[in-house]
């Protein structure tokens, strides 16, 4: 892990991503900031409709046509959402490598994997000799623990897990300096997931890659990464490190999200009462208002302005700062009877 | 009721720019000629057999005039009208073998794909030989088979029309049954205890018929012009029967090497304006009730400026 | 908390010695003959008794053939063995149309809602239907019926619900749809496939609270299948552990939670995520995957993954395949290169069942030193089933212990199918 001297590897301001329809235009992402350091693995968390995967696809530059994205990420320095598609494209494999959920579905069924690794790295490295590229993809390999003796099968010859292996060691053979991994996990058995969960904390250790993990597992991100981003409605409402978010979150939907999450140790289950905004016409002030035990007048009147956290971080939520509330806006918020059929 | 207005209101609702003008002007077109075969008797001047009127006879290959707009054919019959009443023939016979088809192509489709086996499997070869065939050629085998058993009308003609698209039918059905019951919902609708014949009366047959509606005005298309198609060849209806395009094209061939175009124009424009329209509609049907080929409509969105925040970082 | 039943209630579902195969076709000309070729074992030989008021858990992994019970115990699966006793009556056996009667008393819930349920019918029909098919015709009666079942599930206000489509509503409101659709006809037994598995974190446990409301109101008795330990741990009374088509662990939650015999229920509950940051401790897990179910390891099925295998645990040829590979995962290049010639061609390692195999090309005395050293770097289990190691022609000849498929025996507790629980004789 390094300090919080290193320079960034990517840099994300006020990221936005909208997408328009009949009905109106969806504010699937609205002003998201972060940044990744080299090693460092930022665990981006949050339930289906948050945008968590948008952001991912907007990162990547995989948006559908007709969507929009404002903002501005920095990459070494240079803004990716400024660059030309050529120059964005030339960025992928080389210096951003992407992990997605379900790897059969995007390794060819028809090539070898030594056919995938050679496309690979010969694209981008053209000048390498046959051995050498050999090597490379071997030398991969063998750090997700497939053996050479499959190097010439197909991906349809590989189990699950294995495959997502294949999936990191394809993405990683080039050495970006920046992944994403969009639910790379979901779709495997609970021991194959935590063979992977080692995997990419063994990444950490060896590379310097900066992970971007986008999950709805809070369990995996405890245990996957350093960093945790919590998002709701298109925004990130807390960030900052794993051990003092998960001990000490203080927005209250990170609270009712780790307290609602079914472990071996829950005695009474609990839940978040309503469900997620419609993002075309998100609630006013803050987007978690109408369903936050703790919600003040200010909440619903005025969005939250990000707060630093003591141990590092942000969090957006008026409990927090950052100034002081006058004593009518600290008056709590009288929320009308959820309608049962807003339940989820 | 509310549903059945939404659902027609919908090829207009989900559709944008090129593809809703397409069907529009499709629909219009349609239903002209749709109008003109209700109204025919009212509409046309004539009768599509008449030879003479209030006494005097009409003349033979006479210029469009007053009287007759579109001119008189060899035959002594008004072209205006002849055309009129054929677009009554069109729509009937055209509306009479889709009908059929869908008897008898859709719960045939349906059954086969649910239960597969041995069934399956013999339908399937023989619905492929048939459409293997070139269509045109079996028409008109079937309407000399049929022509003989029921006598040439348009019956007959309808019976061999659905005889050629009977597969197409067949096999859009058959292949979406096959997928669709693999479907969750179909399981539990089995967990739940329902038989097969409800289970493909009101599980399957509402998801697998979307695109039936679209083969339906594509084959109608496809039909009017092998329907002139058989005319033209003499097969089919005769000109006493009923008026047909094809069969007054055929008598208007001769007439063209005198100078004598208005007997093979109108009823080529009808052929032709009654086919584009219908694939107007059928292709702008696919636009909206085609899930895969709809692209996510994606308006194009506008970000406003950002309202002007502290950042406390 | 769940009810415990403290009374040991009467037997509903008698399951002796269920087994589901399927016949696989593999191969264009196979499948151009008809001709089968393989069987997936989903369900190998399946012991289950369902006592009244009692949630029993199944959990396992994919391939574990949870949800092929659970479908078998519908009647939905075909049984090629065995018996499953309901009221008398043997549910393997029954004809189509009794089967479809016994659905009145044995419903399912689907895992995923999205697919769950029939995308042209309302929510009205859907849920009313299952009444339909089971005789009741007053379109009146039915409509009140639904009304009444919706209001149960929680969702209100109904007449808003009635006239929707499954587009129209939230995951969760569909997971309450299909609970409704499956409680409607009152059954005893309800089999809930992975019913919270593809809901967000913060609606589970609203869809896990229902559902204990409902067995509460109904006095419902649920099959809880799943791969999450966690909700099992919470809902369930009594948790079989099911690994490739066996139940090889059995019994009541607090026990196999206190103390897990089964080496594989031990790496399940080490292998869970948790969310407490405090709890990041360094976990061994077993290695590989779940095997492929039409050619299943030779005695215990999970012996080729377990780190405390013993002797008789059913080692093979491929295993050692296995070992050799696993080794190489670690070795540089250079010495994968040596090694493999001395090793040369594995394929002859990949039949199922062979106890006797004759490994390496590069002579009897390199070989042997090869599988020396590797026994003395790694000490892999695999080693204890090595009964003896030979010189023959240019390689060595490995010949294994004879191993034995462990069934369930009693051990505290619970029943467990594992060689280190010893059988007590019978009495």
């Amino acid at each position: 892990m390094s300090d919080l001297t290193t320079e960034p590897v990517i840099s994300a301001r006020d990221v936005r991503v909208w997408y328009g329809t009949t009905r109106g235009a969806i504010q699937a992402v609205d002003g998201v900031s972060f940044d990744l350091r080299p090693g460092e693995t930022l665990g981006l968390v949050g339930e289906s409709g948050c945008g968590k995967s948008t952001l991912g696809r907007g990162l990547m530059g995989l948006l559908p046509d007709g969507a929009k994205r404002d903002g501005e990420v920095r990459y070494r320095g240079r803004d990716i959402f400024a660059m030309s598609p050529k120059e964005a494209y030339g960025l992928r494999g080389s210096d951003l490598g992407m992990i997605f959920q379900e790897p059969l579905t995007r390794l060819n069924p028809l090539m070898r994997i030594s056919e995938h690794f050679e496309e690979t790295i010969t694209q981008h490295e053209p000048k390498l000799s046959k051995d050498e590229v050999r090597t490379r993809a071997l030398e991969a390999l063998r750090l997700m623990g497939i053996p050479p003796t499959r190097y010439r099968s197909y991906p349809h010859e590989f189990s699950g897990g294995m495959r997502q292996r294949l999936m990191i060691a394809l993405a990683l053979v080039l050495r970006p300096a920046f992944v994403v991994a969009d639910e790379p996990t979901t779709a495997l058995d609970v021991l194959v997931e935590a063979q992977i969960v080692q995997i990419l904390n063994d990444l950490r250790r060896n590379f310097d890659t900066a992970l971007l993990l986008i999950t709805h597992n809070v369990g995996i991100v405890a245990e996957a990464c350093d960093r945790v981003a919590v998002m709701y409605a298109g925004r990130i409402v807390e960030q900052g490190t794993v051990a003092d978010v998960f001990s000490n979150p203080q927005h209250p939907y990170t609270r009712e999200l780790l307290a609602s999450t079914i472990s071996l140790s829950t005695t009474g289950l609990r839940f978040i009462p309503g469900s997620p905004p419609d993002l075309i016409d998100p609630p006013a002030g803050c987007r978690f208002h109408p369903r936050c035990p703790d919600a003040m007048r200010i909440c619903a009147s005025t969005s939250p302005i990000p707060t630093t956290r003591e141990a590092g971080g942000t969090v957006e939520c008026w409990l927090r700062g950052p100034r002081d509330l006058t004593p009518a806006e600290r008056a709590p918020l009288a929320h009308e009877e959820l309608s049962d059929a807003d339940e989820a | 009721m509310r549903r059945i207005l939404s659902a027609l209101a919908k090829p207009f609702s989900e559709t944008s720019g090129l593809a809703r003008w397409m069907l529009v002007i499709g629909i219009v077109l349609t239903a002209v000629f749709v109008f003109l075969a209700i109204f025919a008797p009212w509409v046309a001047p004539y009768g599509f057999a008449q030879a003479s009127a209030h006494g005097t006879d009409f003349p033979k290959l006479g210029h469009p005039d007053g009287t007759h707009w579109f001119g008189t054919d060899r035959l002594f019959f008004d072209v205006y009208s002849r055309a009129i009443w054929g677009a009554r023939t069109a729509i009937e016979v055209v509306l009479l073998s889709i009908l059929v088809c869908i008897v008898v192509g859709v719960p045939l489709g349906l059954i086969s794909g649910y239960y597969g086996g041995w069934l399956d499997r013999i339908l399937v070869l023989v619905m492929d030989a048939l459409f293997a065939f070139p269509s045109f050629l079996l028409a008109i085998v079937f309407s000399f088979l049929l022509t003989n058993i029921v006598g040439g009308s348009v019956i007959a003609v309808s019976l061999s029309l659905s005889a050629i698209y009977i597969p197409q039918y067949y096999r859009v059905v058959r292949n979406t049954t096959v997928s669709a019951k693999e479907a969750t919902y179909v399981e539990a609708a089995r967990a739940m205890g329902a038989s097969d014949g409800v289970i493909m009366r009101r599980y399957l047959f509402g998801n697998v018929v979307q695109s039936v509606p679209v083969i339906g005005t594509l084959n109608a298309a496809d039909a009017i012009l092998t329907l002139a198609g058989l005319g033209f060849l003499g097969l089919g209806i005769q000109s006493t029967q009923a008026a047909e395009w094809g069969h007054d094209l055929n008598r208007a061939l001769a007439d063209a090497g005198s100078g004598v175009w208005w007997t093979g124009l109108y009823p080529g424009l009808a052929i032709v304006l009654l086919v584009t329209a219908l694939t107007l509609v059928g292709e702008g049907l696919n636009e909206t009730l085609n899930p895969t080929l709809r692209r996510r409509r994606l308006l194009p969105v506008l970000l406003p400026a950002r309202a002007e925040t502290e950042e406390v970082r | 908390m769940q009810t415990r039943p403290d009374v040991r209630g009467d037997v509903l579902m008698d399951v002796r010695e269920l087994s589901v195969h399927y016949g696989l076709r593999g191969g264009s000309l196979a499948r151009l003959l008809g001709r089968e070729s393989g069987t997936v074992r989903a369900i190998d030989g399946v012991d289950l008794q369902l006592r009244k008021g009692e949630v029993l858990g199944l959990v396992g992994e994919s391939g574990s053939g949870k949800t092929t019970l659970g479908r078998a115990l519908l009647g939905l699966a075909p049984a090629t063995s065995g018996s499953i006793l309901f009221q008398d009556r043997d549910i393997a056996t029954l004809s189509g149309r009794e089967r479809r009667g016994i659905r009145r008393h044995i419903q399912m819930a689907f895992q995923d809602p999205n697919a769950a349920l029939n995308p042209s019918m309302t929510i009205e029909e859907a849920v009313g239907d299952a009444l339909r098919v089971h005789g009741v015709t007053s379109a009146a009666e039915r409509r009140a019926r639904v009304i009444e079942t919706l209001e149960r599930v929680g969702l209100a206000p109904v007449e808003l619900f009635l006239s929707k489509y499954p587009r129209d509503l939230s995951g969760g409101q569909k997971q309450r749809v299909v609970l409704a659709r499956s409680i409607i006809l009152k059954p005893d037994v309800l089999v809930a496939d992975e019913p919270i598995s593809m809901l967000d974190m913060s609606v589970r446990a609203k869809i896990l609270q229902l559902m204990l409301d409902l067995k509460q109101d109904l006095g419902l008795t649920y099959v809880y299948i799943t791969h999450d330990l966690a909700s099992a741990k919470y809902f369930c009374d009594r948790i079989a552990i099911m690994y490739l088509g066996r139940v090889v662990e059995i019994g009541p939650t607090e026990e196999i939670f206190a103390q897990p015999r089964h080496p594989y229920t031990q790496a399940l509950l080490r292998a869970i995520p948790d969310p407490d940051p405090s709890r990041m401790v360094a976990r061994d897990l077993p290695r590989g995957e779940i095997p492929d179910a039409a050619a299943p390891p030779t005695g215990c099925s999970f012996h080729p993954r377990c780190p405390v295998a013993q002797a008789e645990c059913g080692w093979e040829a491929r295993d050692l395949r296995t070992m050799l590979e696993s080794h190489w995962t670690r070795a540089t290049p250079e010495e994968y290169v040596r090694q493999a010639e001395v090793i040369g061609d594995l394929s002859h390692l990949d039949s199922p069942g062979v106890q006797t195999v004759t490994l390496g090309a590069g002579g009897a005395e390199p070989v042997q030193a090869l599988l020396d050293s590797i026994r003395s770097a790694e000490d892999d289990p695999l080693w204890r089933g090595v009964a003896e190691m030979a010189p023959e022609g240019s390689g060595v000849r490995v010949r294994f212990h004879d191993g034995v498929d462990p069934a369930l025996r009693r051990a505290g507790g619970v029943d467990v199918a594992c060689v280190l629980y010893p059988e007590t004789p019978a009495p």
